[in-house]
């Protein structure tokens, strides 16, 4: 379960020794924007030793990596793969077609380095009108894709729109992500909130998101982590709610009632479904208290 | 892997190291390390940086490190990034 | 017959100085201080010898007296802390006699019950009038609060008042009173306000410290002391003052009405008065302005003595009826040892302060410090230094996760029930150990160049000589 995710810039020792005590669900461990050219053979060994190092990491460990129109994504991708990282962040994607052509690359490696197939997840970046259309396109074209993640700050220029803190302007993009991701089975998750100290606006934001069906947010201050953990967290009413919806089912299945009802309004499946999603997730989250 | 020209990696900020490397004649390489930690982990700066050269199969050469309390894996990652930078050729145009 | 003396030469002479005396001066001007090294190349002036120096603390800006400790002017120190070169040339064996380290709470004790006679107390006075009615809270060089002053002017044979901003008599709003007061010097400057204290102190942006720091303030809101009444002090240092700003955030959701804070206060402190988390700051040093200018005008911020800070032979004192303290460490061990004298070197590097004091006093005593500096595991079997001893330290706070003392079992509880992440400190120990790898040991010289004692008189610890290479 993905909550947060923070980018942790691949060249920076110190944020990369650090960055698992955050409290983030995922780490993205950054060779693309964090990285100056000049330094993108640097990062790259770095974050592979890196990968090396931290094997027993528990969360999820992500690598972003170059644009497929840069010199650079195909080393990243050999230096990286053989280091089992859970994913492969790639930037730009705008079609089906890029999402293979990463993913023969990888194969690629995999074999020769001896690995299972398949193994290392894709969570494509969609921050293109272009990649926002394909959306469902490149969520289906590979097994391999875990997650649809929005980039919101390079979208808005290609909508020729301004970036505003209310997202207006990205609001048919988050729906239209949203709704190719979950018709393809795969996560969503939201772009990041941009202002390092307006926390209130990043709960709103979040809240936001999580409203319109995101399981979590991208995060680039180390700050936003627990807020954005919060806020994607199922709240005490919607787990107390949850679990007055599966007893009650339990009940009626015991019983052999066909139709319940609870707090006035007949629970079908689709509340069910909800109720359970809520009930897991908690269980993710906070262990075996109920 | 054979040192050819000068070439450097890393910062000095914390948790960080600068690495210098400089061909050298001879058939050995020379560690020349500074860190703030020292007298802890001194022994431990100098192994990392040696299997490092060994995998690399670099026989030659003086490795500076300036260090700033950088992890084994740190050390060892701008190690390789200072060589790989100096083993490449110098094309004159 | 007037007090007013033309040089802290003169106020000497006149004061009978001699070799062999105890000089005792105070830190509030901190690393900005000008008056001890003044007092000290006078000292060297006169000829005299064998002089053992009582300072409530040294800094880097006393370094130039480290002459004064080769050529035998100086040859004992007694002080609640040494930083910079100072705790260096300690370390390094530049004085004749082992120096002695007490903790702020115990130095005051020792001068009352008679163990630290002091012949002459030097005190640097932001204001003074001709009489010695004098106060750090007002003029160019203002420090505030000048209470570990107090306990020197009560008991010293002879007080010179040293002073750059000279008053006319009475000066109402005195702190040491004309009574004990011999002599008074004027000097063109007592210290560099730069250095004496802060335009404003910051609390720290970096994401390990502010992890750590919320870490801590969830410790003290799950601990079951968080309630009306409350009674509170942290540092002036990284994660532990971003404690106190989530601390803030806490106390104001949850409508806790706090009785008092003491300290060390800072500008953050003052704004937790200000906007009601607590009904009075007890103040024995100011760190920044804001504390200087709130010291001056708000009634519920008091300046108190050391003595009344921490002192465990007085009727009573305020770290003992402390709830909950934030404090730092450069190591600490298993046992939950703390050391903040030596740093990984094993060079003198501070000093106890009140750590030891407040930490016996409080109810809820809690470690801030991040699991790795720069390589350097905080966690080792044994510290190189006991300055606080485990028995009274009750929580380890990191950015991995907390440990509890295992003597507090009913805090572990509590922390657990509240799902905050408690772990093993050798567990933690272990997860630092793997990143960075075991350090190798330290070697030290034989020769003890301090000796550090408990509150109790005890001797806790005694501090090799180290050269540095």
């Amino acid at each position: 379960m993905i909550r947060s995710m923070a980018f942790l810039p691949g060249n920076t020792p110190n944020m990369l020794i650090n960055g698992d005590s955050f409290g983030a669900d995922a780490l993205i461990l950054d060779l693309e924007d964090a990285v100056a050219p000049s330094q993108k053979d640097s990062a790259r060994i770095l974050v592979r030793n890196y990968l090396r190092t931290h094997k027993d990491h528990s969360g999820t460990l992500v690598v972003r990596i170059n644009s497929t129109d840069t010199d650079y994504w195909r080393e990243d991708l050999q230096a990286v793969l053989p280091e089992r990282p859970d994913c492969i962040l790639p930037t730009k994607v705008d079609g089906a077609d890029m999402v293979r052509l990463i993913c023969r690359e990888m194969e690629a490696i995999e074999r020769a380095c001896g690995m299972e197939t398949g193994s290392v997840g894709l969570m494509p970046l969609l921050e293109t009108a272009m990649g926002i259309e394909q959306a469902f396109a490149i969520a289906s074209a590979s097994p391999r894709v875990k997650a649809l993640v929005l980039g919101g700050e390079d979208l808005t220029a290609d909508l020729h729109s301004k970036r505003t803190k209310e997202g207006m302007e990205i609001l048919y993009a988050r729906t239209r992500l949203v709704c190719a991701a979950r018709a393809a089975r795969v996560e969503a998750i939201d772009t990041p909130f941009t202002d390092v100290n307006d926390m209130e606006g990043l709960r709103a934001d979040a809240a936001f998101a999580k409203g319109l069906g995101f399981g979590g947010k991208l995060v680039i201050s180390p700050r936003h982590i627990d807020t954005v953990n919060e806020v994607f967290s199922p709240s005490q009413e919607e787990i107390d709610y949850a679990r007055e919806v599966l007893h009650c089912i339990a009940e009626a299945k015991e019983n052999g009632l066909g139709v319940v009802a609870l707090r006035g309004k007949m629970i079908d499946a689709p509340i069910v479904a909800r109720a359970q999603q809520v009930f897991d997730a908690a269980r993710t989250i906070y262990g075996d208290i109920f | 892997m054979k040192i050819q020209k000068p070439a450097m990696a890393g910062t000095l900020e914390s948790s960080d190291c600068m690495v210098t490397v400089t061909p050298e004649g001879g058939e050995s390489v020379r560690y020349e390390i500074e860190s703030i930690v020292m007298e802890r982990y001194g022994d431990a700066i100098e192994r990392a940086a040696r299997e490092t050269v060994e995998s690399l199969g670099v026989t030659s050469g003086r490795i500076t490190i300036q260090d700033r309390g950088a992890l084994d894996c740190v050390i060892a990652a701008r190690v390789e990034t200072a060589i790989r930078r100096a083993a490449v050729k110098e094309v004159v145009v | 017959m007037s007090k007013l003396t033309a040089s802290i030469k003169d106020a000497l002479v006149s004061a009978g100085v001699r070799d062999g005396m105890t000089l005792s001066f105070h830190h509030h001007l901190r690393n900005g201080d000008a008056v001890l090294v003044m007092t000290v190349t006078a000292l060297r002036e006169l000829g005299i010898r064998d002089i053992t120096l009582s300072a409530s603390a040294l800094f880097q800006v006393h370094a130039p007296i480290i002459a004064a400790m080769e050529d035998g002017t100086i040859t004992g120190i007694e002080t609640g802390y040494a930083g910079g070169d100072m705790g260096a040339a300690i370390s390094a064996g530049k004085l004749q006699r082992k120096a002695v380290f007490r903790s702020h709470g115990h130095r005051p004790a020792d001068i009352e019950g008679g163990k630290i006679h002091i012949d002459i107390a030097v005190i640097a006075a932001p204001t003074s009038d001709p009489e010695g009615n004098c106060s750090g809270k007002y003029g160019r060089s203002a420090c505030g609060s000048l209470g570990y002053a107090m306990p020197d002017a009560q008991f010293a044979d002879r007080v010179i008042v040293v002073t750059d901003n000279l008053v006319d008599y009475p000066l109402v709003d005195f702190s040491i009173p004309e009574t004990q007061v011999d002599y008074v010097v004027t000097v063109d400057s007592i210290g560099d306000p730069r250095g004496i204290v802060s335009s404003t102190t910051r609390i720290t942006r970096d994401p390990v410290g502010l992890r750590i720091a919320k870490y801590a303030a969830d410790s003290i809101l799950h601990s079951g002391l968080l309630k009306d009444g409350f009674s509170f002090q942290t540092g002036a240092g990284g994660a532990t003052l971003a404690a106190a700003m989530y601390l803030k955030e806490i106390m104001l959701k949850k409508e806790v009405h706090g009785s008092f804070c003491m300290g060390g206060i800072t500008g953050y402190l003052v704004d937790m008065l200000e906007s009601g988390c607590f009904e009075s700051l007890m103040d024995v040093q100011c760190f920044d302005l804001t504390a200087v200018e709130s010291l001056r005008k708000n009634p519920g911020h008091r300046e108190v003595s050391a003595t009344q800070y921490a002192s465990p032979t007085a009727k009573s004192c305020i770290a003992d009826r402390l709830d909950a303290v934030i404090l730092g460490a450069t190591e600490i061990d298993t046992d939950f040892n703390v050391n903040v004298h030596t740093d990984s070197r094993g060079v003198i590097m501070g000093g106890s302060g009140g750590h030891s004091d407040v930490a016996a006093g409080a109810k809820l005593t809690i470690i801030a410090a991040p699991l790795i500096r720069a390589r350097l595991p905080l966690i080792v079997d044994r510290v190189n230094c006991i300055s606080t001893p485990g028995s009274t330290v009750d929580l380890l706070v990191t950015q991995y996760g907390m440990a509890v003392n295992p003597l507090n079992r009913e805090l572990e509880q509590r922390l657990r029930d509240a799902k905050l992440p408690v772990v093993d400190i050798r567990e933690l120990q272990a997860r630092a150990e793997n990143l960075s790898g075991r350090p190798q040991p330290l070697i030290m010289g034989d020769r003890v160049v301090a000796d550090v004692l408990y509150r109790d008189g005890s001797l806790l610890d005694q501090i090799r000589m180290k050269e540095l290479l």
